[in-house]
């Protein structure tokens, strides 16, 4: 790759190359090849969502989204995150803060267990709660005999999205808080702060930026989830249609440009998430658990 | 006693709330995720060895098994080449735009599936902008297994990205420069020095890769066609039986795959420590 130049000549001014890099044209070439990989599978099905969404018009895009069905699949999406990320950020604040602050037996298989949902498909994910809830299941009957409905219902689609964006938050916070250890709210305490106190003006402005960053990467989940939540929601319109699942009903009902048009806010959520999260990670690179970025 | 055995279990602290925060997140992670789980376990096991081994070795089953491991493995392989170019690209190169690449890197982890999913069918569509230039070509990417492993590709190429970059970061140049000045040349030094390093690191991001890859199911059924023994995903096998209230043969298919992901990933793992060993890293 980096022949030495023979017989050429000899210029005053030959630009140094470390000998530890490579020569000019292997870099642009490197780069090249690199920007139309992404290009070509990254960049190009984010560029056709919008191109799809908007082939039609403004008003057609309009129309779309404001549809009842479509309207109503919104709604549903936005109750879902409104449930499942505030659940999980309550168990990945007690979780850290346990994890974080104290020795104890079996923490490390605590922490192998928070993250196991990232290892599980979406779809057995959605089967576990089919299997415990549904009609057939372990105590879906019983529940049902009190007219409690769990599986093709929202309850289910909230657990199942609890279970696929479960270990998020924890996962941003726990890092972080070992690493910043307990010195802090240890003062606090012996300077007479009760531990409640202690951890609201102590221990939380310490890790807001990896707490706000765990709930960014949850939200985006929770809202775009697909599979696990697909299994356990039966479809129905109008009720227990999510996004992600009112996009797959459009787009096979061959209603391409509506599929496209509510895919493409749920792009818009993601841009706007990578956004955020690319913010966050230049400025307070120190104060979330960059070693860990997903 | 209860006090003693407390004690026993954890090393004191002044920090109140130990209880009432490991309580609560036991009992949190028992009720989401383990028992859940154990529903699962406990139904295949109530099935009976011969029951579930006919379930798990049904010919469509084995078929949608095949093809879901090995696209994965496919994808998860095509990743650790550009996944690395893209890292390599990244750290060691400055042009412009080179933040904002870095950020969109992360972008298959925050488009929901389904997005991605359709918006790759319509691009590889014999009608779609590339899939036009494939059909000229005689080549059909959608609905047949190419566009799974295409769909594959896009969800893992963060793992690897994100896996190698940090290592990269850390990399002692000196040691580059020390084969440099030994008499290697560029090529020798990368291979020789600078890709053993990474390997390891490589290695669980292509872990973490198929293991996405395999349970993934959103971003392929809209792209795979779904033909039974063709370009059917397991996944997709577990839901459809699941239509058909087969829950039987869904519960056999996901033991199957958690089996078999769990093997793999076993595998690799040690396969891993075994190259950290070899190279004398920690």
């Amino acid at each position: 790759m980096t022949d030495v130049t023979h017989g050429a000549p000899v210029t005053a001014r030959r630009a140094f190359v470390s000998p530890a890099t490579e020569r000019r044209v292997v870099r642009i070439v490197l780069v090249l090849v690199a920007i139309a990989f992404l290009a070509i599978f990254l960049f190009l099905p984010l560029i056709s969502v919008f191109y799809e969404a908007f082939r039609a018009g403004f008003s057609a895009f309009l129309r779309a989204v404001t549809e009842r069905e479509t309207a109503s699949a919104i709604r549903l999406t936005l109750i879902v995150a409104a449930f499942s990320v505030p659940a999980n950020l309550v168990f990945g604040v007690a979780a850290a803060w346990a994890i974080a602050k104290y020795e104890f037996k079996g923490k490390s298989l605590l922490i192998t267990l928070i993250d196991l949902p990232f290892s599980i498909s979406p779809v057995t994910s959605g089967l576990i709660y089919v299997l415990m809830f549904g009609a057939q299941g372990y105590i879906g009957p019983v529940l049902a005999d009190h007219g409690i409905k769990i599986i093709f219902a929202v309850p289910g689609i909230v657990l199942a999205t609890i279970f696929v964006t479960f270990p998020f938050i924890a996962r941003e916070l726990i890092p972080i808080m070992q690493a910043q250890g307990s010195q802090d709210e240890e003062a606090a305490l012996s300077l007479g702060a009760s531990g409640l106190k202690t951890f609201f003006r102590v221990t939380l402005p310490n890790v807001k930026w990896a707490l706000l960053y765990g709930v960014l990467l949850c939200n985006a989940r929770a809202m775009g989830e697909f599979g696990a939540v697909s299994v356990v929601s039966g479809h129905i319109r109008g009720k227990t249609n999510t996004m992600p699942l009112q996009v797959e009903i459009l787009y096979n009902e061959y209603n391409y440009g509506a599929a496209f048009a509510v895919a493409s806010l749920l792009a818009l959520l993601a841009l706007f998430t990578l956004i955020v999260k690319s913010v966050l990670e230049w400025r307070y690179a120190d104060e979330i658990a960059a070693t860990r970025r997903h | 006693m209860a006090r003693a055995t407390a004690f026993a279990f954890r090393k004191p602290s002044v920090l109140p709330g130990f209880g009432l925060t490991l309580g609560f997140a036991v009992a949190y992670l028992s009720l989401i995720v383990l028992v859940p789980l154990a529903g699962l376990v406990v139904k295949t096991a109530s099935m009976g060895w011969p029951e579930f081994w006919s379930l798990a070795t049904d010919p469509r089953t084995l078929a949608a098994l095949r093809l879901s491991f090995g696209a994965s493995a496919a994808a998860a392989a095509m990743n650790a080449v550009f996944g690395l170019l893209v890292a390599w690209v990244l750290v060691r190169y400055e042009f412009p735009g080179k933040r904002i690449i870095d950020a969109m890197v992360d972008l298959p982890f925050a488009l929901p599936t389904a997005v991605a999913g359709i918006a790759l069918t319509a691009i590889y569509a014999p009608n779609g902008w590339i899939g036009r230039y494939a059909a000229e070509a005689g080549v059909k990417i959608a609905y047949t297994p190419i566009g799974i492993f295409i769909a594959l590709v896009f969800i893992g190429l963060p793992f690897i990205v994100r896996t190698v970059q940090p290592v990269l970061e850390d990399m002692d140049r000196e040691v580059e420069e020390m084969a440099a000045t030994l008499g290697a040349n560029r090529l020798q030094t990368v291979v020789r020095i600078v890709l053993p390093t990474l390997a390891p690191a490589l290695l669980t991001g292509f872990a973490l890769a198929f293991a996405r890859a395999v349970g993934e199911y959103g971003s392929v059924i809209f792209i795979a066609g779904n033909i039974p023994y063709v370009s059917e995903i397991a996944p997709l096998l577990i839901v459809i039986r699941l239509t058909e209230f087969n829950y039987a043969a869904a519960t056999a298919i996901a033991t199957v795959m958690l089996a078999l992901s769990f093997v793999i990933l076993l595998a690799i793992n040690l396969l891993q420590a075994w190259s950290r060993r070899r190279l004398g890293h920690d």
